[in-house]
């Protein structure tokens, strides 16, 4: 049974490699080499924005004083990598949603549902870190003028209707195309909230800009780079893993069926044999 | 296609004029918040007037809620939502006239909440054809996002929580502009209102057209 | 056909003729009601085929939904509403005539007074019937009934009973779920046994006349 379970996932996925046949789980060797390297990348991405890399200290033209952001800096190395990794994730959603509706996929469904929990994390990362270097640096946790934090916390928040949606009952193709609805309109959405949001901010809030008058010197920006690089690794690496789950509780599902299907002709059966002794002759359609 | 609208439409509006729903239970839901708001503020009136378009579009959205799943339950109680399907109905035309009847709700409760806030805050009106044209614009928005969204949770027994959290972030952008409209029409804050409505318009005229075109798929599924 | 994780069909072989009526005896949740859903277009099938009025299922069940009379447990009537109002807008709603309207309303014997009582203020039987003369105004050509009987009063079945044996004897094709055997078996032509998700022929209790057609047929599995 294990064995059946976890060649027909490597069968079905032909693009991702799949786990060892021996065991169930949604390991596999490339996960596992990609994750040994993410490992790595993040010990040196530790290293790098806590050491070498600096805080952001500048010289006042005029009145000679220290100015800049100094050690809140840092907090980019992973504020904006997860915002890349939270937009990255709905798009992957809402193209996963597209196919839904287009393919009639379930294969779609589940990178759409995947992709939309590690966004919805990113994006809790994002506005997080975004209200903790606001702290020091806006003297706020909140600043109501960030149109990139206003969006962000929109589409947070219509991450969370999507995942509810996911979860509501239904049989899987109903809810692959309900949640492929929601998962389209979520990129619309989007879009509407933050062109409505950058209008309203500008109408009426004096807007910070932010990370432009920071110097970003040599360092900071290969820092930055490579921070952005390793968090779309590790969405690689959950996205492989969450999707390959997703698989396995699917296959568990249609394996459910089939005894299920065994079990519920198995009752017709009985109840033949004791009422009607030429019903079982007739037991036509026998279909996996 | 009209005719099919119109019979929705029709029929949706002639429930509530035999079960006054949105009259008796809608509109004072929402006159209630609007006196609530005012203990809450401290009988502020001048922070009241200030606050006036905020406070009337926070309110419109969650009487909207409720506007939604009356128009939701309708269908979903006895099984009307298979009937219509059984009929061969267009559900683009199912759409359109479940949206029709449920903005004609929601604009009936708008007009006595205006209502309402004139009296309890002192709100005035400089612009009149501003503040009704701003106010049709963003009930067009909400009717048809909510039928869209209300369509899409049918008859799931969660969908008194989920409803309010999968629309009230879409009706954001309405938000915004219908208060930044009612703001210039009343006369509380100095902004282009126009320029608002027609973001509004735009709002409305998308989530119509994303209504017609994602109907077919919503009430295939049950 | 799985509800949830349930099969609640598990590969039912059901081949019914224009003019044929037929019977689906069988416990509570044997599939009975679930069939009738899927032949009336309103569940997705899951695997095998189904072709209904000539319709594959698979590829077409919103053609298919106009030319079935579907009655189930739910009234799909609206409530608040009152009898005329319901079968007014269902019949518009349908395309169907006035005169098609008030002929299923007498035919289905609703009383004149009730007509302008909310569908909520009626008793079951008179749902019942309220119900029957909606899905009657359309001059269905297959009858999916699923237990018609409920709730119906003396006169109420006798209508039933008429309205299979006309369907038939008519051209169209009736399939009804009854656990009122003695009341339908001398109305049917042939009866079926629904059980655990599959369907079992049953001789008939008397031998009649085989009628048959084949300009139309349904056939779902």
């Amino acid at each position: 049974m294990a064995n059946t379970k976890t060649s027909a996932v490597t069968n079905t996925m032909p693009s991702l490699p799949g786990p060892r046949a021996d065991s169930i789980g949604t390991g596999s060797r490339t996960t596992r080499i990609l994750g040994v390297v993410l490992i790595l990348g993040i010990g040196l991405w530790l290293f790098l924005a806590f050491g070498p890399s600096g805080p952001d200290i500048r010289i006042d033209g005029t009145s000679g004083q220290e100015i800049g952001q100094f050690d809140a800096f840092r907090l980019i190395y992973v504020h904006v990598p997860a915002a890349i990794t939270a937009y990255l994730a709905f798009f992957v959603t809402a193209v996963g949603s597209a196919m839904v509706l287009i393919k009639r996929s379930v294969w779609w469904d589940l990178v759409a549902g995947a992709s939309a929990e590690i966004g919805a994390l990113s994006a809790a990362l994002t506005l997080i870190t975004g209200s903790i270097w606001g702290r020091p640096i806006w003297n706020t946790w909140w600043e109501w003028g960030d149109v990139r934090l206003l969006t962000m916390l929109v589409l947070f928040m219509l991450s969370i209707g999507y995942l509810a949606i996911r979860r509501l009952e239904g049989t899987a193709e109903e809810r692959a195309r309900r949640s492929a609805i929601v998962g389209l309109l979520l990129v619309v959405n989007v879009v509407i909230v933050n062109r409505s949001v950058e209008w309203w901010a500008s109408q009426t809030i004096h807007q910070n800009s932010t990370i432009a008058e920071a110097a970003i010197d040599g360092l900071k920006a290969f820092t930055l780079f490579f921070s952005i690089v390793l968090g779309v690794g590790l969405y690689v690496w959950m996205m492989i893993h969450r999707f390959r789950l997703a698989w396995l509780e699917r296959q568990f599902d249609r394996f459910g069926l089939d005894d299920a299907l065994a079990t519920r002709r198995a009752e017709a059966t009985t109840v033949l044999d004791g009422r009607d002794p030429h019903g079982r002759d007739r037991v036509e359609g026998e279909r996996p | 296609m009209l005719a099919e609208v119109l019979l929705i439409a029709g029929k949706d509006l002639r429930i509530e004029k035999r079960s006054k729903i949105a009259l008796n239970q809608v509109a004072p839901f929402a006159i209630l918040i609007v006196i609530l708001f005012g203990f809450a503020l401290n009988a502020d009136r001048p922070a009241l007037t200030t606050f006036t378009p905020g406070l009337y579009w926070v309110t419109i959205l969650l009487a909207s809620v409720l506007a939604v799943h009356r128009s939701v339950a309708v269908e979903a109680g006895e099984g009307a939502r298979e009937g219509l399907l059984l009929t061969g109905i267009r559900p683009s035309s199912i759409f359109l006239g479940k949206a029709a009847a449920l903005i004609a709700q929601i604009l009936l409760v708008a007009v006595v909440l205006l209502g309402a806030v004139i009296i309890f805050y002192d709100a005035r009106i400089d612009n009149g054809v501003l503040l009704v044209t701003s106010l049709i614009a963003a009930v067009l928005g909400v009717g048809a996002a909510g039928t869209l969204y209300g369509a899409l949770l049918g008859a799931q027994r969660a969908r008194e929580t989920v409803l309010p959290i999968l629309l009230l972030p879409v009706l954001a952008p309405v938000l915004i502009a219908a208060t930044r409209a009612f703001g210039d029409a009343m006369g509380t804050v100095a902004t282009d209102g126009w320029a608002w409505t027609s973001l509004l318009f735009s709002f409305a005229a998308l989530y119509i057209a994303l209504g017609i075109a994602s109907h077919g798929v919503l009430m295939e599924e049950n | 056909m799985l509800l949830g994780r349930f099969p609640a069909l598990a590969g039912a072989t059901l081949l019914v003729h224009a003019g044929e009526s037929v019977l689906l005896e069988g416990a509570n949740g044997a599939g009975k009601s679930t069939l009738l859903r899927l032949c009336a277009g309103l569940l997705r099938p899951e695997s095998g085929t189904a072709v209904v009025l000539g319709t594959d299922l698979f590829k077409n069940r919103r053609t298919v939904r106009p030319r079935v009379g579907y009655v189930g447990h739910a009234s799909m009537l609206y409530d608040d509403l009152t009898v005329a109002e319901n079968l007014r807008f269902w019949a518009r709603a349908a395309g169907v005539s006035e005169s098609q309207e008030h002929a299923a309303g007498e035919r289905m014997e609703i009383d004149r007074r009730l007509y302008d009582v909310p569908v909520k203020s009626l008793s079951a039987g008179q749902r019942r019937r309220t119900a029957l003369a909606v899905a009657a105004a359309r001059r269905p050509e297959l009858w999916l009934l699923d237990e018609p009987h409920a709730g119906l009063d003396q006169g109420g079945r006798d209508i039933v009973d008429s309205l299979i044996s006309d369907a038939a004897a008519a051209g169209g094709a009736v399939l009804v779920a009854s656990h009122e055997l003695d009341r339908v078996e001398p109305v049917v032509d042939r009866f079926v046994t629904v059980t655990g998700g599959l369907t079992v022929e049953r001789p008939r209790p008397t031998e009649r006349a085989a009628r048959s057609a084949t300009s139309e047929h349904g056939h779902a599995r």
